[in-house]
């Protein structure tokens, strides 16, 4: 059978190039279109379903929501799409390498066990990554910089695991 | 139990060849009714093993985990039992067990809760047998395949082994093994001597997911075609709307309809139904939500019932006080006459705030309801009362209702209620839509189910050998029982009479005198204990002070000899003072006691038996200016069996610390409007890293006692041991929790 080629109704009128807010999440670029003021959190909780961020508060209080923007730790939930364009964006779940290979943070919280509900420790782990950047060998009064709320009570195994990432990033770069 | 146990036990368990060749077996759980705990298909799991062909041996864990390591410890305790080979298995969360039974629900996993740490022990009893059944089908599958008797094969890891040394794994035995007839008793659990898995150490089963953050709490969940619904709630629990302007919401791009929701019935049970009155926003996504419910222009009215502050409540508590108790809790011998006659007397007064659960999970739930059935998915530790509450909204038939067991941020007693899943359930039906509805945090400082406020009135006397004759505690508080509960059981959950002292001096009082709130109040990890605790143990320190007394030794020559107390509360029946006065002296020790202390360093001790299990804290700490230093922590804590000492020690640390920061800075305030005054963390302030102690040294006593559960336990005596450390390092002895304002009115 033959189709004839067949013009668009005329009531259909091509939108023009979107422009929008570029960036790029865990390696991957990403054009945002909607509400400039949208709050990273929900654009990766609601947009792209990248949950490890989690929500726990509005105000940039808990930590639970933190991410790495261009290596440095920021609150995803007070965080608005418009100052995001052409950032570089981390979420817990760009930690591991692509083959699945953990991030020497992820394996020292496997390995100190430093769990309970869980619900912080994505949070507690960009800000780790976040802080083991910047000092490689922290002090104990710079884990206490860490700032993210855990109710569970996991802070003695969260500190252990960020000396125990230490060692290992030592040890590797040696 | 009425249910003949025999027959019973002859119908013990349920065993089914899968169409995958697979071996599931299930254990009828309550009442010793058989269930079909698979269902009509492998495309859910339900039971609690299941042996694939290639050896993955999937374990089903029933309790929520809310964090204090059930799926890892149930897996452990069934996989102890089955001789599986722990790197084979994986482990899967359950669904609320239920089936139609003549029109009714029927329970078939057994226990479903996560409360009062109850899960442990539930399991210790059923899942040894699961797991030592399915063995058994194993091991004589295999001794078919060999021809030979049962005894004859040893399993180990996975693997059966016959004694010529000829080996089958459980993947290449569990067709044959699910063709067997179960045996028609129990087999016998190993013995303690044999335990392989039981008493090691043993990682959260979700770890990996987690740290990669694709671990799925209820609110990361989704549907299709849901919309997301944001509440604004009135601040009053009898209030209604009193004006509603929804315009410029709905010009909210992605705001689809704003639907009311009625103030809850006062005839009805909190937590089983909506806490207020509120205005919904149902959105396309969160964001759209959040700004129509921002935009929305709204006036509440109070009803009956302002919610009154902590300051009323006092002034409350005095006069309930003055006049005779409404409960009569325990009366021994004759505590006025023996005040009368005393060389020694003592008196003071605790003070606890009301405080909220703060979950780092807000509550919340997706939810898919239509005529046929239902489907929720929230943060539950109590699922039989949200298939209840959702039963109830919709009227679906028993078995059309799905309560998933989702991993919990959290729970503390908050996610016992179902009123979160109540509103969504209702804009649910009132929509026709799924919905996923999310709570602020906000939403949940404002809408919480609080820890009652109580004042504790304490007296006590001495004999010139300085010991003990007379105790008297007096507790006025909101209890958590009012509006669920006839009022002459609300003391229940809030004084316990077997509580030391009780049983250790002669003339004991305990009375409990009923305060009114309009704040609604619900359990909190490890409930009265943790507030009662605080009161006994202060009041003893105090007085051992007065006396001259060392806190230690004090403790330990009231506790006296060895002996089992009766304890009719949970955790008995009986109370082994000698666990207590055990636990005691390892923290003491621990913590160096009796060594020299540094100068300007405070050290206190604290003790108390939660729900079966015993627990000391030992604290040292000191003043740096105007910043408390907890230079070292010590939980010593006898729970029976350790099935997973790794995760015990992690509860009793983190409830160590728990108990630190809800004593230190948590504390609800009302205004004078009856708004709760706290909205965020800021305003309630959880410890943070820099505040608490660097590590807890959390000491696990041996023992061949059954397992007694952890999540409490760690909670009760942590903050009284600081409390009594604050005094040592600063004399100043604080009377309230939060500790913190007052310790720096004081100083």
């Amino acid at each position: 059978m033959q189709q004839t080629p067949q013009n668009p109704p005329a009531s259909i009128v091509p939108e023009p190039i979107r422009s929008g807010i570029d960036l790029r999440i865990n390696g991957k670029q990403f054009r945002h279109t909607g509400d400039p003021e949208l709050p990273l959190l929900w654009y990766l909780r609601d947009v792209l379903r990248l949950t490890g961020c989690k929500y726990g508060c509005d105000d940039a209080s808990c930590g639970a929501c933190s991410v790495l923007v261009d290596g440095k730790l920021e609150r995803a939930c007070t965080l608005a799409m418009q100052d995001l364009d052409g950032h570089e964006v981390t979420t817990v779940e760009g930690l591991a390498a692509r083959d699945g290979t953990l991030h020497p943070v992820q394996q020292a919280w496997i390995d100190e066990d430093a769990i309970l509900c869980g619900y912080c420790q994505p949070g507690q782990i960009i800000a780790a990554v976040d802080l083991l950047s910047r000092k490689p060998r922290p002090s104990d009064k710079d884990i206490d910089g860490i700032g993210n709320l855990c109710r569970c009570g996991s802070y003695p195994r969260i500190r252990r695991a960020i000396k125990r990432a230490s060692k290992a990033v030592q040890g590797k770069a040696k | 139990m009425k249910h003949s146990h025999d027959a019973g036990r002859r119908r013990f368990l349920k065993v089914f060849g899968a169409a995958t060749g697979a071996l599931v077996v299930g254990l009828p759980a309550y009442g010793w009714v058989p269930d079909e705990l698979l269902g009509q298909n492998l495309v859910r799991l339900g039971p609690y093993v299941r042996i694939e062909p290639d050896g993955t041996t999937v374990i089903g864990s029933r309790d929520p985990e809310v964090g204090q390591g059930i799926r890892t410890a149930e897996a452990r305790i069934l996989a102890e039992e089955l001789d599986a080979d722990w790197t084979r298995v994986i482990v899967e969360p359950l669904d609320l067990g239920v089936t139609a039974v003549g029109g009714d629900p029927h329970w078939t996993l057994g226990h479903q809760m996560a409360s009062g740490s109850t899960s442990i022990p539930a399991a210790w009893n059923d899942l040894r047998v699961v797991g030592a059944a399915a063995r058994e089908l194993l091991a004589r599958a295999a001794a078919e395949r060999w021809k030979t008797t049962i005894g004859n094969v040893r399993t180990v890891r996975g693997v059966a082994i016959a004694a010529d040394g000829r080996t089958l794994g459980y993947g290449e035995l569990a067709h044959a093994a699910s063709q067997l007839q179960p045996a028609g008793s129990a087999p016998a659990p190993k013995l303690p001597s044999q335990y392989v898995l039981i008493g090691q150490d043993a990682g959260d089963v979700d770890a990996r997911d987690i740290v990669t953050g694709v671990q799925r709490y209820a609110i990361d969940e989704w549907f299709g075609d849901v919309l997301v619904a944001v509440i604004t709630r009135c601040p009053w629990a009898g209030g209604g709307l009193a004006r509603l302007d929804d315009r410029a919401t709905l010009k909210v791009k992605g705001v689809e309809k704003v639907m009311t929701i009625p103030a809850p019935d006062p005839a009805r049970a909190p937590g089983t139904q909506q806490l207020a009155a509120g205005v919904a926003v149902l959105a396309t996504d969160t964001w759209a939500a959040l700004q129509g419910v921002a935009r929305l222009d709204v006036e509440w009215q109070p009803g009956h019932g302002i919610p009154e502050g902590d300051a009323a409540l006092g002034k409350a508590a005095g006069a309930a006080m003055a006049g005779d108790p409404t409960k009569a809790v325990r009366t021994d011998g004759d505590f006025a006459d023996a005040l009368e006659r005393a060389r020694h007397k003592f008196k003071a007064e605790y003070r606890i705030a009301t405080v909220a659960h703060a979950d780092l999970e807000p509550p919340g739930a997706l939810v898919r309801v239509d005529h046929q059935q239902a489907l929720i998915i929230a943060p539950v530790q109590n699922p039989r009362a949200t298939y209840e509450t959702v039963r109830r909204l919709t009227g679906l038939a028993p078995d059309k209702i799905e309560v998933r067991l989702p991993r919990t941020g959290g729970g503390f007693g908050r996610f016992l209620e179902s009123d979160y899943v109540a509103e969504a359930v209702m804009l649910a039906k009132a929509a026709g839509k799924a919905i996923k509805l999310m709570w602020t945090r906000g939403d949940a400082f404002t809408h919480d189910l609080y820890r009652p406020f109580s004042v504790h009135a304490l007296e006590a006397c001495a004999d010139r050998h300085k010991a003990l004759t007379g105790w008297s505690h007096r507790i006025a508080s909101t209890s958590r029982l009012a509006g669920r509960e006839p009022r002459s059981r609300w003391w229940l959950s809030e004084m316990h009479p077997d509580d030391p002292p009780a049983g250790l001096i002669g003339n004991l009082q305990y009375a409990w005198y009923a305060l009114d709130s309009a704040l609604p109040r619900g359990s909190y990890r490890a409930s009265s204990h943790a507030v009662n605790a605080f009161a006994t143990e202060c009041f003893l320190d105090e007085i051992a002070q007065a006396l001259k007394q060392d806190a230690l030794a004090f403790r330990l020559a009231l506790l006296g000899e060895p002996r089992k107390l009766p304890y009719r509360g949970h955790g008995g029946p009986v109370l082994d003072t000698g666990r207590l006065a055990w636990v005691l002296r390892l923290a003491a020790d621990a913590i160096g006691w009796s060594k020299p202390h540094t100068q300007g360093h405070g050290f206190g001790l604290a003790c108390h038996f939660t729900f079966g299990g015993y627990v000391a804290h030992a604290m040292e700490v000191s003043m740096k200016g105007n910043r408390l230093v907890i230079h070292n922590a010590v939980c010593a804590a006898d729970i029976g069996r350790v099935v997973n000492p790794l995760g015990a020690r992690a509860v009793l640390a983190g409830g160590t610390l728990d108990g630190l920061s809800t004593a230190l800075r948590q504390r609800i305030t009302v205004g004078k409007d009856g708004r709760i005054a706290q909205q965020g963390f800021d305003e309630y302030p959880l410890a943070t890293m820099a505040q608490m102690p660097h590590d807890v040294q959390v000491i696990l006593v041996p023992s061949q006692e059954s397992p007694a559960g952890a999540f409490a336990m760690g909670v009760p005596s942590a903050a009284p041991a600081l409390a009594n450390a604050i005094f040592a390092g600063t004399t100043v002895r604080v009377h309230q929790m939060p500790i913190w304002p007052e310790l720096m009115r004081l100083l």
